[in-house]
């Protein structure tokens, strides 16, 4: 390759050679009119209603509100910032409740033996499957939403941590008993760092389970949030919105994956072979 | 090399039972230890040498007899023994400063001591540049230095070593032995230190204890008066590695029988 197009670059266009030949392919057959467009509109009809998704709903009025505020009246901003306050909450719940017993849990026989049956018996219950236990409990709204993300979050970060715990390779034990540590601090210095790479690993398969759970929820408890828009949008037959909510849903995602992936790099720095992935 | 024993071994023995078969790892141990000594446990593998020093580390308690230190029986691990692992255990979480630290911290020292004496020993064992790198990017003999420094930091009156060096090139070891010798001169520290390299034992040690294969008992003991540093090339060292190899060889033979009589044991 020479300086004007260097390898990096040709790698990228080449990712880029497979979704742009299937987009092609759509638009051809829907302004072909070999598709109905209302079963699948046009990408470029679906680039305009995201568009139209986005932006601001009024006309900018100083006099109720301020530039920024207007500018962020969107939609799909409200949409968005609804679910992901859904998944902040939830995620949070499960992990403060998952993390304290899944280390005790690791770290003491005892507490496991009383935990685990039943734990074993409720974690493959999906968390959709307490969507009518969640509304006859706490109504409709917020409420149900979030008891089934804490849920979804839960049991991933659970049995990651007890794994964790479990898997403390058996020589910084001995190494640091050698040293004369005491209980807590073998608990909070070795065993809780030594446990991390699973605990951030169980955390990131809760925060995509929670999101996951968020949208399914939506579709039945609330009346905001992504989920909700694109089962409204099916209500009017609004394919292109159904698909432009579908991909702000995947940006999402995306973006809470990355994010999850940066702060496991940054936290596991120590850790032998992350600098790779 | 008189007066009380620093590590009194006394009728030491351990049985292990696995899967309803008993095997016997050590088997009428007596041994005295005195302040100050070198001593190399040497023996092929599965001869209990670090059986032994896992009693006297407070890992495992033996079956019977026993272990004291200064006096006092051994009932569990303490900082008055450091050890030394082959596979460094340095936790990798920490950075080379913060694992020299962390007995320092555990003992409550002011913020102050603990920098002043990590700093000492980071120059002692040439650490310095790597004060903040973690484990995962310094070599093997790096690790075994920061492990060595680890242990150092607590002062610990005795230092039990299993097969530190066994994992490195030649080169890297022969360094730190030198090392080591010169950290046991001048601390004057009570070192066991378990190998199965006859040549290693006869560069460092005072006494070489050679140990049989199953049951692990002492087979003898062989004091080493050659000064230091010692030359492996020289006619002395050479019939003492004779002398060891037909000891060591005769317990290896065993235990190449053993293997191949019992192919599904472990």
């Amino acid at each position: 390759m020479n300086k004007f197009f260097p390898a990096k670059v040709f790698d990228r266009l080449q990712g880029l050679l497979v979704p742009v030949l299937l987009l092609a392919l759509w638009q051809y057959l829907s302004s072909q009119a070999i598709i109905n467009p209302q079963i699948l509109p046009a990408p470029t009809a679906v680039i305009a209603k995201w568009w139209e998704y986005l932006l601001p709903t009024e006309a900018f009025d100083p006099a109720k509100s301020g530039y920024l505020a207007w500018f962020f009246s969107g939609e799909m901003i409200r949409d968005a910032y609804a679910s992901l306050y859904r998944v902040a909450v939830g995620f949070f719940i499960g992990g403060i409740l998952a993390l304290p017993l899944g280390l005790m849990m690791g770290a003491n026989d005892r507490i496991y033996k009383l935990f685990n049956p039943l734990i074993q018996v409720l974690r493959p219950i999906p968390p959709i499957a307490f969507i009518p236990l969640s509304i006859l409990w706490f109504g409709l709204g917020n409420p149900p939403a979030i008891f089934l993300i804490v849920l979804g979050a839960f049991f991933p970060i659970l049995m990651n941590t007890i794994a964790g715990v479990r898997h403390v390779d058996g020589i910084y034990i001995r190494a640091a008993r050698s040293l004369g540590a005491s209980q807590t601090t073998m608990f909070l210095r070795v065993m809780l760092p030594a446990a991390t790479p699973y605990i951030l690993t169980g955390a990131r398969i809760g925060v995509g389970t929670a999101f996951i759970v968020v949208i399914v929820a939506e579709m039945i408890a609330v009346n905001n949030g992504l989920g909700y828009r694109i089962l409204e949008a099916r209500e009017f037959f609004w394919s292109d919105k159904i698909i432009a909510g579908m991909f702000t849903i995947g940006l999402l995602g995306l973006a809470i994956d990355t994010g999850m992936n940066r702060l496991n790099n940054y936290l596991l720095k120590w850790h032998r072979g992350i600098e790779n992935k | 090399m008189t007066g009380r024993p620093h590590i009194q071994i006394s009728k030491v023995s351990k049985i292990f039972s696995t899967g309803g078969r008993e095997v016997i790892a050590l088997e009428d141990i007596n041994l005295d230890v005195q302040p100050g000594e070198f001593i190399c446990l040497l023996g092929p593998s599965g001869c209990g040498k670090s059986t032994l020093l896992n009693a006297v580390a407070g890992f495992s308690s033996p079956t019977s007899g026993t272990i004291t230190v200064s006096g006092q029986s051994v009932r569990e691990p303490g900082p008055d023994r450091g050890m030394v692992f082959q596979e460094y255990a340095l936790f990798p979480w920490m950075t080379v400063e913060k694992n020299i630290a962390f007995g320092l911290e555990i003992k409550k020292l002011p913020g102050t001591k603990i920098r002043e004496k990590v700093g000492a020993l980071l120059d002692m064992l040439n650490l310095q540049d790597f004060r903040d790198r973690y484990p995962k990017d310094l070599s093997g003999g790096m690790r075994q230095r920061v492990a060595i420094a680890r242990v150092l930091a607590l002062d610990s009156p005795i230092m039990l070593m299993d097969e530190p060096f066994g994992a490195l090139d030649s080169l890297t070891r022969r360094n730190l032995q030198d090392e080591l010798l010169r950290i046991w001169m001048e601390f004057r520290k009570t070192i066991i230190f378990v190998t199965h390299s006859i040549e290693e034992s006869i560069y460092l040690a005072d006494r070489i204890v050679v140990m049989t294969y199953r049951p692990g008992k002492i087979k003898k003991v062989v004091s080493v008066t050659m000064a230091r540093p010692r030359d492996p090339s020289s006619v002395e060292f050479n019939d003492l590695k004779k002398e060891l190899s037909l000891l060591v060889m005769e317990e290896q033979s065993r235990h190449n029988q053993e293997q191949t009589r019992l192919p599904t044991a472990e």
